[in-house]
């Protein structure tokens, strides 16, 4: 098996003011292809810089990263924005879609900033079929402020997929939204998995890192846990245990 | 190509997005390339005005006049002092070569009168050539001859206001006109043209021999101006100059002293006349500019408030995948697309004023094309330049802050 991602001793520095804020010291790790990993950790323990970084939106201090074995730490600014396009696909915490602009057209925007211009025709039809694959086709032509959060994030999703990307980053997935949304989209990330995506996901929720294969915990800027998860969640499996309850809940009032 | 439509279409969402705001940004386009337009249109159309009034003069003419027009710094104006002769006329057609054609002139105004009516109307005396030179057919009767001018007779030629005031639906030729009380009799009548720039009537006038119009109206010996046609436009300088030196000798002017006379060739006249309204649609031109300017830093303006507003879109497009240059011509587009739809209205609305002005005022506009072709050009370019800075501005966002940013 490759490492999709390969870290060597990365260390992130920032000049804030006159303070050196040392957000990450030495990670080293390994991703390897079909993972689903969960990165976990206090506000503060440097896991959103790692994002960045693992991201390509940042680059490292120190130390060497390996992105489906291309050495990101040396690229410029246009190198990287083609990494990002090509090789990762981002799932933000606020969904992060364009206003005004229906779902369809959001799930078509990295295709735009393709090297290889796809026609017309041939963009639509791959993002109509990222929408299926998140189970939105039928919303195509819907606004984000028609669609509820759920269904925010799988367009999100839809467009991080639709440039078939060797990764799925996630930044708090679920951290606008309501838990049986939250298990919902665990379901997709889940189903993409079982087909060899890529996953990697920051959370500070417990319960939705034990739906992932494997937790990264970090504090102060280092890696101090990395455990397989042992009691894996089905996604399937809660939500049918979720509506039985709420059944329940129903049948007694 | 694909990738210039959709980032049209992208510019073309953002700008309808806001539509007032689009719109008055626009304004500073529009209005400034139409005013630029709208004045380009007047002073063309005034330049055509002139330069056909200055045709109207005759081909390859040089005027003489009577009496220097910058002597002491004042101007006299046409025959101010009468120091032309029919001698330096007579001269000037014998003895300088290319001279085709010489008409002595001399002009008044006086009260004229047929039957019971009078008129106050310009009398000119010229030589029968006066005519051909000027190209002003005689439309019924016919003009006087060389032996008119010689026995000093009694003959006019008429324009058809004079018919229309003394003779109104009578047929004029063989009539007698009282000139100071002097009978002339009318031979023919000059072809009617209309009103000139100005405002006067080109009509309203009557022409006499000139030697009758000295004798029998003036009383002078003197000559206003002579009228010189040269064989082609090259001649025009060497017969301008032969001219001088020959009044000067006729004259007896010595050396170091003033002309007693002037002499503008067809040439000079026309850029003295067009230089006013060429300074005047410079002026108004430069005007125009700084309303293009103006419109321009609207332009900055509004983009550099649009970039502000939509960071966290150009974040979500960097992480997406978006290069700087990306992201810098997808904000161009935009400011060129605002400045090029303003240029192309201002183009219209300027057409449109000078349209109106022309209905409003009966001067004539005229819209030379390339200057059409200028001002798009230039609203793009107005676009380009006013827009390159917010534009580089939104490109150079660290996508993270970009992202975070509320």
């Amino acid at each position: 098996m490759s490492a999709v991602i390969s870290l060597q001793d990365i260390h992130k520095t920032y000049q804030t003011g006159s303070v050196e804020v040392h957000a990450v010291r030495g990670v080293t790790a390994e991703i390897q292809t079909g993972e689903f990993v969960a990165i976990m950790g206090a506000s503060g323990s440097g896991k959103s810089t790692l994002m960045n970084i693992i991201g390509c939106l940042d680059r490292p201090t120190k130390g060497q990263y390996l992105l489906d074995g291309t050495d990101i730490s040396k690229l410029n600014r246009d190198a990287l924005a083609d990494i990002r396009n090509q090789k990762i696909g981002f799932i933000f915490q606020g969904f992060n879609l364009l206003s005004r602009t229906s779902a369809l057209e959001n799930v078509e925007l990295p295709m735009l900033y393709w090297h290889r211009h796809l026609n017309g025709r041939e963009q639509r039809a791959r993002a109509l079929s990222a929408l299926e694959t998140v189970g939105l086709a039928e919303r195509a032509d819907h606004h984000p402020n028609q669609l509820s959060g759920g269904q925010q994030q799988r367009v999100a999703i839809a467009r991080a997929l639709v440039n078939q990307p060797a990764l799925l980053l996630a930044d708090e997935p679920t951290g606008n939204l309501d838990s049986q949304t939250s298990i919902e989209i665990m379901g997709v990330f889940q189903k993409l998995n079982e087909k060899a995506i890529t996953i990697v996901m920051v959370t500070h929720e417990l319960d939705i890192a034990r739906y992932t294969k494997r937790n990264l915990i970090m504090r102060d800027g280092r890696i101090v846990s990395d455990t397989p998860v042992t009691q894996r969640l089905n996604a399937e499996t809660e939500l049918r245990l979720l509506r039985d309850a709420q059944q329940a809940v129903q049948l007694t009032v | 190509m694909m990738r210039i439509l959709a980032t049209l279409k992208i510019a073309a969402r953002a700008l309808r997005r806001n539509k007032l705001r689009t719109l008055l940004t626009m304004l500073g386009m529009i209005i400034g390339v139409g005013a630029v337009i709208a004045m380009v249109g007047i002073g063309n159309g005034a330049k055509s005005q002139i330069e056909a009034q200055i045709a109207s003069m005759g081909q390859n003419v040089v005027l003489v006049f009577s009496g220097s027009f910058t002597r002491g710094g004042t101007r006299s104006g046409w025959g101010g002092a009468g120091t032309l002769t029919i001698e330096d006329a007579e001269g000037i057609l014998r003895e300088i070569p290319g001279v085709v054609a010489v008409s002595p002139e001399i002009r008044t105004r006086a009260q004229i009168a047929a039957g019971n009516q009078n008129w106050n109307t310009s009398i000119q005396g010229e030589s029968p050539e006066y005519f051909d030179i000027r190209q002003w057919p005689i439309v019924s009767g016919s003009a006087f001859t060389a032996q008119d001018v010689r026995s000093a007779n009694k003959v006019a030629v008429i324009g058809k206001t004079i018919v229309d005031e003394l003779l109104p639906g009578e047929d004029p030729i063989g009539q007698v006109i009282r000139v100071k009380n002097v009978p002339f009799i009318i031979l023919g009548m000059l072809m009617p043209k209309g009103l000139s720039v100005q405002g006067q009537d080109q009509d309203d006038l009557i022409i006499v021999p000139y030697t009758s119009a000295m004798k029998r109206v003036q009383r002078v010996t003197t000559l206003g101006s002579i009228i010189v046609q040269a064989a082609k436009p090259s001649l025009l300088s060497p017969i301008q100059q032969q001219i001088i030196e020959l009044l000067r000798q006729n004259h007896k002017i010595t050396p170091g002293k003033d002309d007693d006379f002037t002499v503008r060739n067809q040439q000079e006249i026309a850029e003295m006349a067009t230089a006013q309204s060429k300074t005047m649609t410079l002026l108004l031109a430069a005007i125009a500019m700084v309303s293009l300017v103006v419109g321009g830093i609207g332009i900055m303006n509004i983009m550099l408030v649009s970039v502000t507003e939509r960071t966290r879109e150009i974040g979500i497009r960097m992480a997406i995948g978006a290069r700087g240059r990306d992201i810098l011509l997808q904000f161009l587009t935009e400011a060129v697309t605002l400045s090029v739809i303003g240029g192309i209205l201002g183009i219209g609305s300027g057409f449109g004023v000078s349209k109106l002005i022309a209905a409003k005022t009966s001067w004539p506009t005229l819209v030379p094309s390339e200057w059409v072709i200028c001002a798009f050009f230039v609203s793009a370019a107005v676009g380009i330049f006013f827009g390159f800075y917010p534009a580089r501005k939104a490109s150079q966002l660290d996508p993270i802050d970009a992202l975070r940013y509320e």
